[in-house]
């Protein structure tokens, strides 16, 4: 799977069925469509609690064509390690319904909430056990399904109902969590970022991670229309955006001889060669409702340098751990 | 109530019983997408965009909106590299 | 059957991870907390020892090691972990999920106290938090009640009419730590009555399955239910319940075949002729019975009734046992702060309002944060019975007994 076609990719089968009821426009279901279109083999999903997961299995509906569970908001990957574990306990005795499968991919599908707050923990306990899943945190930058409250992955000045930009405070105070990072230091074999603006990269990354033995994580940025505030058309626009401007830039990190080795993707990569190339970021900025009270009722310039300098600055460490 | 089950029909530990391809989600959107086959390039973006999953890829390569779930989001005509998917409002 | 059992000296954690490691569950996921301690340390030992094959899951928390459970249930594997006071506390949000998903998870419950003070030593308060969760509770009054227990519980939560968790509860150090003698089945009589688990089968969204997740039967697990489901859900939940209460006789019996020994919801002690008695659950009524074999000694008709499982709530049987005893009093482990009494009493209590054939009552409250029980004590519960039950009237409904004033 992590070298498939588009081509090949189109024939696979929609393991999301359509009729789920999230937004019209919504990034999470061609995310989570994208990603299940690298499901090689026997496979099992489990959501956290989120937008995804709600909206997806309205009682009596369900949209899951593959097997599916969710238990709790914070221990997705808690939920995880104990499927992996049942699965290598029947492999190991022979015995069991799941001891007939060689593979069996365990796929979780969390959002920012579940993930930099809430889940970190159980995150953390699971990458460090080492069981072999696939987590694919869909960030979507705030609580969305509670409605719009800021989370650790919130950027910096974004107008969030708990982080609102007032008359005193203008939007969140904080930066966003460094999430991949964190995960980079539990020394996994895989962490990778993308966007579904590039299907086919996101594909292969997702089969890639199913293909790892251990933990791998795959960090999606999700916009969302109505907790970002743009028209529902542009939802991939803006996810290209964040990569253009390289406040989400597109990269992988392999551990490889126990040093996190990076390497940029397709599209990042060609910003680096060309750095003139290089989006500023006011332009992902000012198509999103959530930072139009950094253009109106005057332009913020201070706040918009702020994060544009946090954006150069993290760009210029990751092309350093890149090698470029 | 009367058309819902009861406790003792429904199955046990509430496992979902129905898809949601019953469920048609194409009543929702005031517009829907038209695909001019002749501009048509057959990258198949269309289909790996659509949030719903009802743009599929025909064996001839082009692709064709199953309206009963399509919400009119308007990510496909958006998107098109060839430009040639029309919004149509419903009338 | 007696002769093919072997006899050792363990104590109550050694008897639960004895037990599982004859179950040989599929999953143990479970984290360390005072006094469960025993019971992962030694599970952890035979899994290195290659003496089971059970993945163990080494969990960060307890909520993790609950939820660990559910996912490996989940997939239709054998799921096992213990706990004690605030671990189980952690996991509570768990437990309510973990039966509503009709998941036979078994777990020991190490009896201790729910901080704060924070407290490491024998009450029900942990257990008693969680008796609205949809978990069968069974009581243990000794190591050996432990082990089989642990054995049966299997049975009991993966037979088809129940499918439900069930939480084997045994007292903090009191039972824990101390070293009893324990009747074991040799491992092949354990392997042949848990036997492998059992599933119903469901009509799920994409046809039949049985209820466990598998590629090749696709089903959804813990859907989002609005308002017109979940009462339906939940009284699904109820039903299976009442068929626990037909359930764990049943198993018990087959259990007794193979161990000689057996066990059913409630055990009376001379009952049939008494003037007072004393209703509770777990080791304290080991004490009980001691001090009703003193006093009737001295000519006291006294019984006592220990309630062996508390979830689901025997009524009929309960009714049946001390509907003529003139006067009864629960000791109650536990409280309920802020309500007319203990959880043991108020259920009692509520039992018997509607019978026209009932005892006068009386709630004794004691033992919090592992104050001691003492023969002493007890008798005194039995001397206030007595007035009680020569008055003809219950002055004081409930007693602090224990507590320096």
């Amino acid at each position: 799977m992590s070298g498939i076609t588009l081509r090949e990719a189109a024939k696979k089968p929609n393991l999301l069925a359509p009729g789920h009821r999230l937004c019209a426009g919504c990034d999470e279901p061609i995310v989570a469509r994208l990603v299940l279109k690298a499901v090689r083999g026997p496979a099992m999903v489990t959501s956290a609690t989120g937008c995804l997961e709600v909206a997806t299995t309205i009682f009596p509906y369900t949209a899951w064509r593959l097997p599916w569970i969710h238990s709790a908001f914070e221990n997705t990957a808690a939920t995880a390690s104990g499927m992996e574990a049942a699965w290598r306990a029947m492999r190991r005795k022979k015995k069991g319904p799941l001891a007939k499968y060689g593979t069996l991919d365990i796929i979780v599908f969390a959002g920012d909430g579940g993930t930099y707050d809430i889940g970190l923990q159980a995150l953390s306990g699971a990458l460090e056990r080492g069981h072999d899943f696939t987590y694919v945190l869909l960030d979507n930058e705030a609580y969305m399904n509670t409605g719009i409250q800021r989370s650790g992955g919130t950027p910096r000045a974004a107008s969030t109902t708990t982080s609102p930009a007032g008359s005193v405070i203008p939007g969140k105070k904080e930066w966003k969590k460094p999430i991949a990072e964190i995960v980079i230091a539990h020394e996994i074999p895989y962490v990778a970022t993308m966007s579904a603006a590039w299907p086919l990269d996101m594909i292969r990354k997702a089969g890639k991670a199913f293909e790892v033995e251990g933990p791998a994580f795959l960090h999606a940025i999700v916009p969302c229309a109505r907790g970002w505030r743009y028209p529902p058309e542009k939802t991939i626009e803006v996810s290209r955006l964040a990569v253009q401007t390289c406040i989400f830039p597109l990269w992988e990190c392999r551990l490889e001889e126990g040093r996190p080795v990076y390497s940029l993707s397709a599209a990042s990569t060609a910003i680096a060669r060309r750095p003139e190339s290089k989006r500023p970021v006011e332009e992902y900025l000012e198509v999103q409702g959530r930072f139009r009270h950094l253009f109106s009722p005057e332009r913020r310039g201070d706040i918009i340098d702020g994060i544009q300098a946090w954006v150069d600055n993290r760009w210029r460490l990751l092309l350093e751990k890149a090698g470029l | 109530m009367s058309e819902k089950p009861g406790w003792r029909e429904l199955p046990r530990g509430a496992v979902s019983y129905k898809s949601t391809e019953e469920y048609e989600t194409g009543d929702w959107g005031i517009q829907f997408p038209e695909i001019d086959h002749s501009k048509c390039t057959k990258c198949m973006l269309c289909h790996f965009f659509c949030p719903e999953g009802a743009i599929r890829v025909r064996e001839d390569g082009y692709t064709e909106v199953d309206l009963k779930y399509c919400k009119g989001c308007g990510i496909c005509a958006e998107e098109c590299p060839a430009k040639c998917i029309k919004l149509v409002l419903k009338t | 059957m007696r002769e093919s059992q072997i006899l050792m000296g363990m104590n109550g954690d050694e008897a639960v991870a004895y037990a599982t490691k004859q179950v040989n569950p599929d999953v143990v996921a479970a984290y360390p907390i005072t006094p469960q301690t025993i019971i992962v340390e030694r599970f952890s030992e035979y899994v290195a020892d290659g003496e089971v094959e059970t993945e163990f899951v080494p969990v960060e928390s307890e909520h993790s090691a609950l939820s660990s459970c559910v996912g490996a249930a989940a997939v239709g594997g054998r799921a096992f972990t213990a706990t004690a006071a605030n671990g189980l506390a952690l996991m509570w949000e768990i437990t309510y999920i973990a039966s509503s998903l009709r998941l036979p998870i078994v777990m020991a419950v190490v009896n201790r106290a729910l901080s704060g003070p924070i407290n490491i030593h024998n009450d029900h308060s942990d257990s008693m938090g969680a008796r609205d969760s949809g978990w069968i509770q069974i009581y243990c009054e000794n190591s050996q009640e432990v082990y089989d227990a642990c054995i049966e519980a299997w049975r009991i939560g993966e037979h088809p009419d129940v499918q439900l968790p069930v939480m084997v509860c045994l007292d903090g150090f009191t039972l824990s730590h101390t070293m009893e003698n324990v009747l074991t089945l040799p491992d092949g009589a354990v392997e042949e009555f848990v036997g492998d688990r059992r599933f119903i089968t469901v009509k799920g969204h994409m046809g039949e399955a049985e209820l466990r997740l598998d590629p090749e039967t696709p089903l959804s697990m813990g859907p989002f239910d609005l308002q017109d489901y979940y009462f339906e859900h939940k009284r699904q939940q109820v039903e299976a319940m009442d068929e626990a209460l037909r359930v764990i006789p049943e198993v018990d019996a087959e259990f007794s075949k193979l161990s000689g020994r057996s066990y059913g919801l409630i055990h009376p002690y001379r009952l049939e002729d008494a003037d007072i008695a004393v209703i509770g659950l777990g080791s304290t009524m080991g004490t009980v019975r001691y001090v009703v074999d003193g006093l009737r000694k001295e000519g006291v008709k006294a019984g006592l009734l220990k309630i062996r499982a508390f979830r689901p709530f025997p009524v009929e049987e309960i009714i049946e046992a001390v509907r003529d005893i003139p006067a009864v009093g629960v000791l109650d482990k536990a409280t309920s702060l802020g309500a007319p009494g203990g959880p043991l009493y108020e259920e009692v209590k509520t039992t018997f309002y509607d019978e026209s054939d009932r005892p006068l009552i009386a709630d004794y409250i004691h033992g919090l944060g592992g104050r001691d029980a003492s023969p002493s004590l007890i008798r005194s519960i039995f001397k206030g019975l007595e007035d009680i039950r020569s008055r003809g009237e219950v002055s004081e409904k409930v007693t602090y007994i224990g507590v320096r004033e």
